[in-house]
C-alpha cells in the first residue's frame, strides 16, 4: 500500500487530481452546513453579479448559484459512483460467464454486447429515463444500461486469459465450484484495470448525467449542475455567470477523476510509465 | 478464388450480419413500449389525450394489443420493417416523414465535425508525436485532457458568449439567416457561417480523442522494424515520419472515427438544441418536451440503422485499405 502511494504520488498531476476530488468531496458533505438553506428556495434579487453580496451571483429566480452548485456536487457524485457501481456489477458478471464458460454462452454474451454498444448509447438513455420518468434512480438505471460493454469486455478479455492457467485448472481439478473460482480466484487477480476502468467510467457518468439534466431529464427534487446551466441558458445574454460556475464546477470534476483514473493506472501499471 | 468475388462475398456477408442487429434493434423498441405505464397505443399515440378515440382503437387493432405478447410483437415488427413508424399527433405528421426532414442538417453536422475532428486531431497527434515531451506535446495533452472533461452543452454555451454575444462573429442559433431568402452560393455560405460554432462544439471531444490516439499511434509506428530499415537505408528524418510512418499510423484513426458515429448522434442531442440546429436532435428534443414518446422511438431506432450503416460502409472502405484484412 505505502509502495503503492509512492508510486501514485510521482505523478503530479494525478496528485492535483485527487486533491482537486477531495475538495469537491469534503464541498459535498459541507454543503448543508455551508448553505443549510434549500438551494431552490429564493435569497435575494434576481441576477445579480458575483460578488455582489453573493460569490457567485444568482440565477433567473434569484437562486444562489454557490449555494446551487455546493449541493449539486452531492447528486454529481452520488449519481456517478451508482451508476459505475451498478455497470460494474452488470458488466463483470456478464463479462466473467463469457470469458469463463466459453463456446456458446461466450458467442451469445458477446453479441448482446456488441449489440449495446451499437446503439447510440446518449440516445438510449435518454429514452430510457424519459419512459422511466426522470428521477436519480431511473438516471442511474439508464447510465448504467448504456455503460457496462466496456466492463463487459476488459472483464471477459481477463477471464478468457486467465482461464487457461495452472491455478484454475487446479481449482478445477480439486472440484471447486464454478461461483467460488470466478469470484475466489480469478476476479481478484484482474482488479487493478476493473479499478481504472472503474474509475474513468465515474467521470463520464458524471457527464451523461449533467447532459440528461441539461437536457430538462434531472430528477426535479434534487439540484443538479446540468440542471442549472440549462435553467441559466435563456438569460444567457445579460447573466453569464448562470451558465458558467457549474460548467466550471463539471469540468473540475471530471478532470479530477481522469487524472485519478490515469494516476491509477500508472500506479498499476509501473512498468508502462517508464517507456 | 479471384480477389473480387471474394470481397463481394465479404461485402454479403457483412450485409447478412447487419440484418439480426436490427431486429434485435426493433425488439428492444418493442420493449422499451411495454415499461410505461398504460398500453402500448397510449405511448404511440403521443402525448395523452391528442389522439383521437377512433385513432386509438385503430391502433388497438393494428398492433393486435388484445393479443399475447408475441403476436404483438409479430406485429410490430411487421409495421417497422415496411418503414410504417406510426403518426405523431404533436406534429400531424407520419414519423418517417418528419425524420427523413431533418436527416439532412444532422448529416451536414456530422460529416462537418468528423472532417475537423480528424483532421485536426491527426495535425495535433503528429505536432505532439514529432517533439515527444517538448513544451508543445505537453500543451497539446493538457488541451486533450480539458476537452475530455468538458460538458458540451456548456461548451456550446460559452462559444455563445464569447463569440456571438460580446463579438458578433457568428449568429446564435439556427441554421439560416430568417427572413433573408438566400440562394445558390450566397446561401451555401449563410449555413457554413451558422455551421461553425456547432461544428467546434461537436468536435471538441473527438479532436482529443483523435489527437491522443494519432499521438499513440505515431509512437508505436515509430518503433517498428521498418523504420529502423529506413534509417539504416539513411534516408531524412522527416521523410521517415512523413513518407512511411505518417500511412500506418493513420489506420487506427480511421477505424475509430467510424465508431464513433453512434456517439456523434447522442452529442448532435445536445448541440442541436444548445444552437437551434434544426436536425433529429433538435426534433428529439422537441419531442421530449411533447413527451412524444413514439417519435423518440423512432429517431432512435433510425439513428441505430444509421450506425450500422456507417460501420459496414467503415468495414468496407477498411478492406479496400488494408488488404491483409480476413475476408473469410
Amino acid at each position: 500500500m505505502k509502495e503503492f502511494w509512492k508510486r501514485f504520488s510521482r505523478n503530479r498531476s494525478a496528485v492535483a487530481g485527487l486533491l482537486i476530488l477531495i475538495a469537491v468531496i469534503l464541498l459535498a458533505i459541507l454543503a448543508p452546513i455551508l448553505y443549510p438553506e434549500d438551494p431552490f428556495s429564493l435569497v435575494g434579487l434576481p441576477m445579480v453579479e458575483p460578488f455582489e453580496g453573493f460569490l457567485l451571483g444568482t440565477d433567473i429566480l434569484g437562486r444562489n448559484v454557490a449555494a446551487g452548485i455546493a449541493h449539486g456536487a452531492k447528486v454529481s457524485l452520488l449519481i456517478g459512483l451508482f451508476a459505475t457501481l451498478v455497470a460494474m456489477l452488470i458488466g463483470i458478471l456478464i463479462g466473467a460467464a463469457a470469458g469463463y464458460y466459453g463456446g456458446w454462452i461466450d458467442d451469445a454474451l458477446m453479441r448482446l454486447t456488441e449489440l449495446f454498444q451499437t446503439i447510440p448509447s446518449f440516445l438510449f438513455a435518454i429514452l430510457l429515463v424519459a419512459i422511466m420518468t426522470p428521477s436519480i434512480e431511473s438516471i442511474v438505471i439508464a447510465i448504467a444500461v448504456v455503460s457496462w460493454p466496456t466492463v463487459a469486455r476488459l472483464v471477459r478479455g481477463e477471464f478468457l486469459a486467465l482461464r487457461k492457467r495452472e491455478f484454475v485448472e487446479a481449482c478445477v481439478g480439486v472440484g471447486m465450484s464454478d461461483w467460488r473460482i470466478i469470484t475466489l480466484q480469478i476476479l481478484p487477480n484482474c482488479l487493478s484495470p476493473i479499478i481504472v476502468t472503474g474509475s474513468l467510467m465515474v467521470a463520464t457518468a458524471i457527464l451523461i448525467e449533467s447532459g440528461l439534466s441539461f437536457l430538462g431529464l434531472g430528477d426535479p427534487n434534487v439540484m443538479s449542475w446540468g440542471f442549472m446551466v440549462g435553467a441559466g441558458r435563456t438569460v444567457l445574454r445579460s447573466a453569464w455567470w448562470v451558465c458558467a460556475f457549474p460548467g466550471i464546477a463539471i469540468l473540475l470534476t471530471v478532470l479530477a477523476i481522469n487524472l485519478v483514473g490515469e494516476g491509477l493506472n500508472d500506479a498499476f501499471n509501473p512498468r508502462l510509465r517508464n517507456r | 478464388m479471384s480477389m473480387a468475388a471474394n470481397r463481394l462475398r465479404y461485402v454479403a456477408r457483412r450485409l447478412l450480419q447487419a440484418i439480426p442487429i436490427i431486429l434485435a434493434i426493433i425488439v428492444l423498441n418493442f420493449l422499451l413500449l411495454q415499461l410505461p405505464e398504460g398500453d402500448a397505443a397510449d405511448v404511440l399515440a403521443g402525448e395523452a389525450g391528442s389522439a383521437t378515440p377512433e385513432y386509438m382503437a385503430q391502433l388497438r387493432a393494428k398492433f393486435g394489443l388484445d393479443e399475447p405478447l408475441h403476436i404483438q410483437l409479430l406485429a410490430y415488427v411487421k409495421n417497422i420493417v415496411q418503414l410504417d413508424l406510426g403518426y405523431s399527433f404533436r406534429n400531424n405528421m407520419p414519423v418517417l416523414d418528419l425524420i427523413l426532414d431533418r436527416l439532412m442538417p444532422t448529416l451536414l453536422l456530422m460529416v462537418s465535425t468528423i472532417l475537423l475532428a480528424v483532421g485536426v486531431g491527426v495535425l495535433l497527434g503528429l505536432f505532439a508525436a514529432m517533439g515527444l515531451n517538448s513544451w508543445r506535446d505537453n500543451l497539446i495533452s493538457i488541451f486533450a485532457l480539458v476537452s475530455y472533461a468538458t460538458p458540451l452543452f456548456w461548451v456550446g454555451l460559452m462559444l455563445i458568449v464569447v463569440f456571438s454575444i460580446n463579438l458578433g462573429w457568428f449568429p446564435t442559433s439556427g441554421m439560416e439567416t430568417i427572413g433573408a431568402f438566400y440562394e445558390g452560393w450566397d446561401r451555401v455560405l449563410d449555413i457554413a457561417h451558422h455551421l461553425v460554432l456547432p461544428t467546434i462544439t461537436l468536435s471538441l471531444f473527438y479532436l482529443a480523442l483523435y489527437t491522443r490516439l494519432m499521438r499513440a499511434s505515431m509512437l508505436e509506428q515509430s518503433g517498428m522494424d521498418y523504420v529502423t530499415t529506413a534509417r539504416a537505408k539513411g534516408l531524412t528524418e522527416r521523410r521517415i515520419t512523413f513518407k512511411h510512418i505518417l500511412r500506418n499510423a493513420l489506420l487506427p484513426v480511421l477505424t475509430m472515427a467510424g465508431v464513433q458515429v453512434g456517439s456523434l448522434i447522442g452529442g448532435s442531442v445536445i448541440v442541436e438544441s444548445v444552437f437551434g440546429w434544426p436536425g433529429l436532435g433538435m426534433l428529439a428534443f422537441k419531442a421530449l418536451f411533447a413527451r412524444d414518446l413514439n417519435l423518440l422511438l423512432g429517431i432512435f431506432f433510425l439513428s441505430a440503422c444509421l450506425v450500422v450503416i456507417v460501420n459496414l460502409i467503415v468495414d468496407i472502405v477498411y478492406s479496400f485499405l488494408d488488404p491483409r484484412i480476413e475476408m473469410r
